[in-house]
């Protein structure tokens, strides 16, 4: 048995490992990846110590840290925690291939991951022309049409990246564009952009990979199908708190809430990063609460063995 | 067993930086291709590989779309 399982692997959960290191907790930290939301950002501009980092270097830093304490950090990398659950000891953790962990204190820590459309299609044809990546997938998509989903910044921003290599991209927005006004004032002059505002996506089409999306707009009640070789989901992200459902109810925006000492309410459970209802979805944010709950659960397993 | 694995990426992706590293680690020797540069690449990524996202990883009659290190490990043989 453990005296900590962290689980995820971004920057709040290598933080949280590597101040339970220095505290001597025997820890094991699980995650399908190392680096988490961390990797997804291609310039980081606002993590203190460095003018601007890549993400993927960052975290790649933050993983050479938590591996300078091989005896007391275990780390389990490519297995997914399908299952949280309280014994009469501590916890028990149940990966998706059916391995079972035990600790006495946990810091939840997985983060959040794109929110998805949920409209006929999507699933289906993910990899295939549906994808929620656009700094990776949109190169493929040179001299093609895309539909970009999502007026925020993420949505934007792709679409300043595609009007640049793109045949044709359709901008598609639930409400008015929410984006920052400098990015939509960059697409002013592109001459291959169709923005639809105040649509919703219905359906995307196609057999083998996407060959158009299906779209009705809010006001006239029309519907429309434009032919496209690829979507780009863009419409913000989700906390991944479906794990702690069993033992703390979600808040309104579906986070795990927590005290300032990163307490869930759950005794010996801590939560930290973007999870949670902690405002600011920062890596440095992320960062100090990892770093907080690790030293919130050596006071609470202190408290535990006295 | 020597086989060819051939690695399609795009410079701006963290997963594809991800899938180099592990198969670096792993010593297995690839080939890669930029599909924002290499324009026949892509076409063949797209049609021999069938696959729209990177990175796509295509040896033997396997291609693993994305980077999931459990599935590599299997695949490989590791």
């Amino acid at each position: 048995m453990y005296e900590l399982i962290i689980i995820g692997g971004g920057p709040a959960g290598m933080t949280a490992a590597v101040y339970a290191a220095r505290k001597q907790l025997n820890t094991l930290l699980i995650s399908s990846d190392i680096g988490g939301q961390g990797l997804t950002t291609w310039l980081i501009e606002n993590y203190m110590g460095y003018q601007f980092i890549g993400g993927h270097e960052l975290m790649q830093k933050f993983e050479e840290q938590v591996k300078q304490f091989p005896t007391t950090v275990k780390l389990e990398v490519g297995k997914t925690v399908e299952r949280l659950s309280k014994t009469d000891g501590g916890f028990e953790i149940r990966t998706h291939n059916g391995e079972t962990y035990q600790a006495r204190a946990v810091i939840l820590a997985t983060g959040k991951s794109p929110r998805k459309l949920n409209v006929p299609g999507e699933n289906e044809l993910l990899g295939r022309g549906v994808t929620y990546c656009a700094i990776c997938d949109g190169p493929i998509f040179a001299d093609l049409k895309v539909a970009i989903i999502g007026g925020g910044n993420s949505g934007v921003e792709a679409a300043n990246d595609m009007v640049k290599i793109a045949e044709h991209v359709y901008l598609i927005s639930l409400t008015a564009l929410t984006a920052d006004r400098i990015l939509i004032d960059k697409l002013e002059n592109a001459g291959n952009l169709t923005v639809f505002t105040e649509h919703e996506v219905l359906e995307i089409k196609g057999e083998s990979r996407v060959e158009g999306v299906k779209i009705r707009d809010l006001n006239s009640k029309q519907e429309k199908t434009l032919a496209v070789d690829g979507v780009f989901v863009e419409i913000g992200l989700i906390p991944n708190s479906d794990l702690a459902a069993e033992l703390v109810a979600p808040n309104r925006l579906g986070e795990v809430q927590v005290d300032c000492g990163n307490e869930t309410g759950v005794p010996g459970l801590f939560g930290a990063g973007d999870v949670t209802s902690v405002p600011g979805k920062q890596i440095v944010i992320a960062a100090g609460e990892g770093a907080k709950a690790a030293l919130q659960a050596h006071h609470y397993l202190q408290r535990l063995r006295d | 067993m020597v086989r060819e694995v051939k690695l399609y990426t795009s410079p701006t992706c963290p997963y594809c930086k991800m899938a180099k590293k592990f198969l670096d680690d792993n010593g297995v020797k690839y080939q890669e291709f930029n599909i924002a540069e290499d324009k026949a690449a892509r076409e063949e990524m797209k049609n021999k590989c069938s696959s729209l996202a990177v990175p796509t990883i295509c040896f033997d009659d396997q291609v693993l779309v994305g980077f999931d290190e459990a599935k590599l490990k299997e695949k490989l043989g590791l």
